[in-house]
């Protein structure tokens, strides 16, 4: 089973960012799950989701407390939410950030936790492509250039599908340009970060904005 | 039909109500075949004027429709006086649910008969003063705002006289309940601002907005004709006086209705759209105290002390009369 | 088709296949969702025949579904927690009437203190009603339990309750597979109202009844909600027989080591200990007790699918000779224990069974794999006492940290 969890602030689409992320690992063929956690919170307000995979039907309700994957959307919040938690040995946590990893660690303050750091400057790929902060595609494609639970191809269509029209397709375009992204920086860098299909994190090399 | 000038020797509503009119003029009650929506066999108090206007309601809202009216009922005295099982009083197909939502069920009877394409059957929701001033405000007003197809009517009587003569919010200050006795400083209901249920319906704007009394009921009928010949929100307020809530004598309901018009303390309008279109001018102006003496409940204003409560009565119909002008003669 | 859907949208694509004829709501969290989705497609025409009405209140919602169903229509609402306390009673006045809407209920908690989140106190609080009350393991069970509700309902003449965890189930997406139109049209009957108002044949319909005939009133309705465990029975065989899928019934039966729903699961052993449930925790028990049974505990797990009519006579059979018993509660009823438990206590009278309430799960807490193989691991140890608060904190109300999510609580 892979467990995912997505942090972000309200109107970021941090729900939506998990029920497309639940919707592309379908198309990629798996058992999918989408929880989100529902506040009674207001626009700016941290949130989370959550998201599992698995190849037999997912029963659990419980919130993913031990993630292999986090999703950060908002680096305000590395220190706040406290995403680190829970993360299991070696997980991947991928941030939305123009900074690099050694500085998403000391934000978080977790330069001991042994887990895979891969940043990709979302909301700016996301603006020049949809021009509204909203950056899960992005960060969506970014999982999928780290891990094989989800295809570009799935994260694109599942957008398309929920957007018709032109916000599906900047969408899609912000999803490409950010899988690029993390591809092109994964080259530089040995090909680390990647995690094998149905397990947790694995390799040691840690990938980040050079 | 017109309801002004009634071109006979013989006045009153009884007289008119029946067979010296041309056959088109006549009352629904003067034909032999009338619906009789509200039929014998009824516990409805001797004198009671409710079940006088909601009988001729029922029965011009029937013939209006063509016999295709559905009713939904608040509930209330005329709940319980027409529906004791195993027997009712109503023809037209009827339901009672609870007391607060009269409006909204009739509103889910319009509904549905337009889901299902029967756009002919009408439904007409009623209930006293307390299931609409009071606790059914909310659905009355919700079923206003959004023009639901459904002719409300209020029969009001001032006061929950179902569970024995309590103060509504319809009741007049100074009117003694049994929860506003008349002692004390300033007996009988407290004085407050009141609480205009067709000003309120016409706040909403609805398409037609009347009130009526059992003094005219030849009038009661013409609104209830009117009404019908709309679709969308309709409402209809009755003034009917109870002879035990009131303490007045049984034979006294018109009388006492004809008072409350001619005195200038209710007046009879009609409204479309939120604008006021027809006001019943008064014939004969009457002294408030003609509308007052034979009640009971008011008898604390004719004693010393009563003298304040009696000049706000006066002062309220004079209100009336010029907000309505109700005299004529304003141009 | 199979395909990832949020619960609201299952539910209300599945009750938008069942062609209500007056759907009417009052929107409140966690219900929203599903009356969006409807009212969208009763505008965008993808609803025919259907009058979509936006009330004032809760309780005029439920009273225009009163007037719908009167008038001959299948009416369906939807609420959760204070809107359900505020539409109370036109909800005993619908069942009194015999009027079978549909009311789909995201279960939520009830102030004070007001919260939003999930357990089950509202339906539970409506349990003397008058209403069936059919209770979703998941969003695949919560979706088709609105056609078997529509159908045992109308056969009955008994209004129906739906009832869902609020956003444990609503706002969560998951891969369910929905029944079409086309198969909806070929299992469930088109609405026929046993009692209408008709200017053809007119009624009158919810006269006064004094004391020579109230109780007798009373007791035929009861009579005809005993029928009513038959009617849900059959109509879920029925489902399962048409759709392939196990759903709704009375009380579902889980694979003792697979932990797979399995109604023809055998009943259980007097070694046993058996957790009891109601809700979408029966899917997070499922992963929960599966590694316990591999590690040799003997924990079998029943949920209770129908809470009114309470089944009384399955939940015994299920039971078979065991006599340790866990009720998970998702309500607390005050100075006693968990609601369900007193339901399962009654069913059980006479068995001396040992049962064990523990209250789970209130106002939105996570219910965790790890704290219900606690419990059962200390009910095999005698540790467990008769009524316990799952992962209680002591020493007061613990305040939330600031900017606290779940992963901080």
């Amino acid at each position: 089973m892979r467990q995912v969890r997505i942090h972000g602030r309200g109107g970021q689409g941090v729900v939506t960012a998990a029920e497309m992320l639940a919707r592309a690992g379908f198309l990629a063929g798996h058992e999918a799950q989408a929880i989100p956690s529902f506040g009674s919170e207001r626009t700016g307000a941290p949130v989370v989701a959550y998201c599992r995979f698995d190849d037999a039907p997912l029963r659990t309700r419980e919130p993913v407390l031990a993630p292999d994957v986090v999703l950060v959307q908002d680096p305000t919040l590395l220190g706040p939410a406290a995403p680190f938690a829970g993360l299991s040995p070696r997980g991947l946590v991928i941030v939305n950030t123009t900074s690099d990893a050694p500085a998403v660690r000391a934000q978080a303050a977790v330069d001991d936790i042994g887990a895979h750091v891969v940043t990709v400057p979302a909301t700016s790929i996301t603006m020049t492509h949809l021009g509204s902060p909203k950056p899960a595609a992005a960060m969506l494609a970014a999982y999928a250039a780290c891990a094989d639970d989800i295809t570009l191809e799935a994260v694109q269509a599942v957008f398309r599908e929920r957007f018709p029209g032109r916000v599906g397709d900047a969408n899609a375009s912000a999803a490409a340009e950010a899988y690029a992204y993390v591809r092109a920086e994964r080259a530089a860098t040995g090909g680390g970060a990647g995690l094998p299909s149905g397990a947790p994190g694995t390799t040691s090399t840690e990938v980040s904005h050079a | 039909m017109s309801t002004v000038h009634i071109p006979f020797l013989q006045t009153g509503t009884l007289a008119v109500g029946g067979r010296l009119l041309r056959e088109d003029d006549r009352s629904v009650q003067s034909h032999a075949d009338r619906p009789s929506s509200l039929t014998r066999g009824h516990r409805a108090c001797q004198g009671c004027a409710e079940a006088l206007a909601a009988r001729w309601v029922m029965d011009t809202a029937v013939d209006a429709a063509d016999g295709k009216l559905i009713v939904a009922n608040a509930t209330g005295c005329l709940e319980v006086f027409s529906t004791l099982y195993p027997e009712s009083a109503w023809k037209p197909p009827w339901i009672h649910s609870v007391f607060a939502n009269a409006a909204a069920v009739a509103t889910g009877i319009a509904s549905s008969l337009h889901a299902q394409g029967k756009d002919d059957v009408r439904v007409l929701a009623q209930g006293g003063d307390g299931g609409t001033v009071d606790i059914g405000l909310a659905a009355v007003s919700g079923m206003f705002e959004r023009n639901d197809d459904v002719l409300y009517v209020c029969y009001d009587n001032q006061g929950y006289m179902n569970t024995g003569v309590q103060r509504s919010s319809a009741t007049p200050a100074s009117a003694r309940t049994a929860t506003t006795p008349a002692v004390g400083h300033q007996p009988g209901a407290p004085v407050g601002q009141g609480k205009s249920m067709p000003k309120i319906a016409m706040a909403h704007e609805i398409p037609y907005v009347a009130t009526a009394t059992v003094a005219d009921l030849r009038d009661l009928e013409s609104k209830v004709r009117t009404a019908m010949s709309i679709h969308g929100a309709r409402y209809l307020h009755v003034l009917v006086p109870c002879p035990l809530g009131w303490g007045a004598s049984s034979a006294e309901s018109i009388a006492l209705s004809r008072a409350a018009v001619q005195s200038g303390i209710f007046a009879v309008i009609e409204a479309r759209a939120g604008e006021l279109t027809e006001v019943q001018r008064i014939r004969e102006l009457a002294p408030v105290e003609d509308y007052l003496r034979p009640q009971q409940r008011f008898a604390h204003l004719f004693k010393p002390g009563g003298e304040d409560a009696l000049d706000r009565w006066r002062q309220l119909a004079q209100a009336n009369i010029r907000r309505y002008d109700l005299l004529g003669g304003t141009p | 088709m199979r395909e990832v859907l949020e619960g609201s949208q299952a539910v209300a694509r599945t009750v938008a296949r069942c062609r209500p004829g007056v759907i009417c709501a009052y929107p409140i969290s966690p219900q929203t969702h599903i009356v969006e989705a409807l009212s969208v497609m009763a505008r965008t025409g993808e609803l025919t025949d259907c009058e979509y009405v936006n009330v004032e209140s809760e309780f005029s919602a439920m009273s225009v579904s009163i007037g719908a169903s009167a008038a001959g229509s299948r009416a369906y609402t939807a609420t959760a927690s204070q809107g359900l306390l505020y539409m109370a009673e036109a909800v005993f006045n619908a069942s009194g009437m015999g009027l079978p809407i549909v009311m789909t209920v995201a279960n939520r908690a009830i102030g004070a203190p007001i919260n939003i989140w999930n357990d089950q106190s509202d339906a539970l609080a409506m349990r003397d009603a008058g209403w069936l009350q059919l209770y979703a393991a998941d969003n695949q069970e919560a979706a088709d339990l609105h056609i078997i509700a529509f159908a045992v309902a109308e056969e009955l003449g008994i209004p129906a309750m739906v009832c869902m965890d609020g956003f444990v189930l609503t706002h969560a997406s998951d891969v369910v597979d929905l029944a079409t139109a086309e198969q909806i049209d070929g299992f469930l009957p088109p609405f026929r109202a046993q009692q209408v108002l008709d200017v053809e044949n007119p009624t009158t319909i919810g006269t006064m009844a004094g004391p020579e005939s109230f109780t007798e009133t009373k007791y035929l309705q009861h009579l005809r909600f005993l029928d009513a465990a038959e009617v849900i029975d059959r109509w879920s065989t029925a489902f399962r027989e048409s759709f392939g899928r196990q759903t709704g019934g009375l009380v579902a039966r889980y694979d003792p080591d697979s932990l797979d729903r399995n109604n023809l699961a055998p009943p259980g052993d007097a070694t046993d200990v058996t957790v009891i449930a109601m809700g979408s925790v029966l899917g997070t028990l499922q992963a929960a007790l599966v590694p316990l049974r591999a590690a040799g505990v003997s924990v079998r797990l029943l949920g209770i699918s129908s809470f009114r009519p309470f089944p009384e006579l399955a939940l015994r059979e299920a039971l078979g000779e065991c006599r340790d018993v866990i009720v998970i509660d998702r309500a607390l009823e005050l100075g006693a224990g968990g609601v369900l438990t007193g339901n399962v206590g009654r069913a059980l009278a006479g068995t001396r069974s040992r049962i064990h309430s523990v209250v789970a799960g209130l106002g939105g807490r996570p219910i965790l794999e790890a704290s219900l193989r606690d419990v059962v691991a200390r009910e095999r140890a005698g540790q467990l006492g008769r009524l316990e608060f799952l992962d209680l904190k002591t020493g007061g109300v613990p305040v939330p940290p600031v900017g606290a999510t779940e992963v901080a609580r």
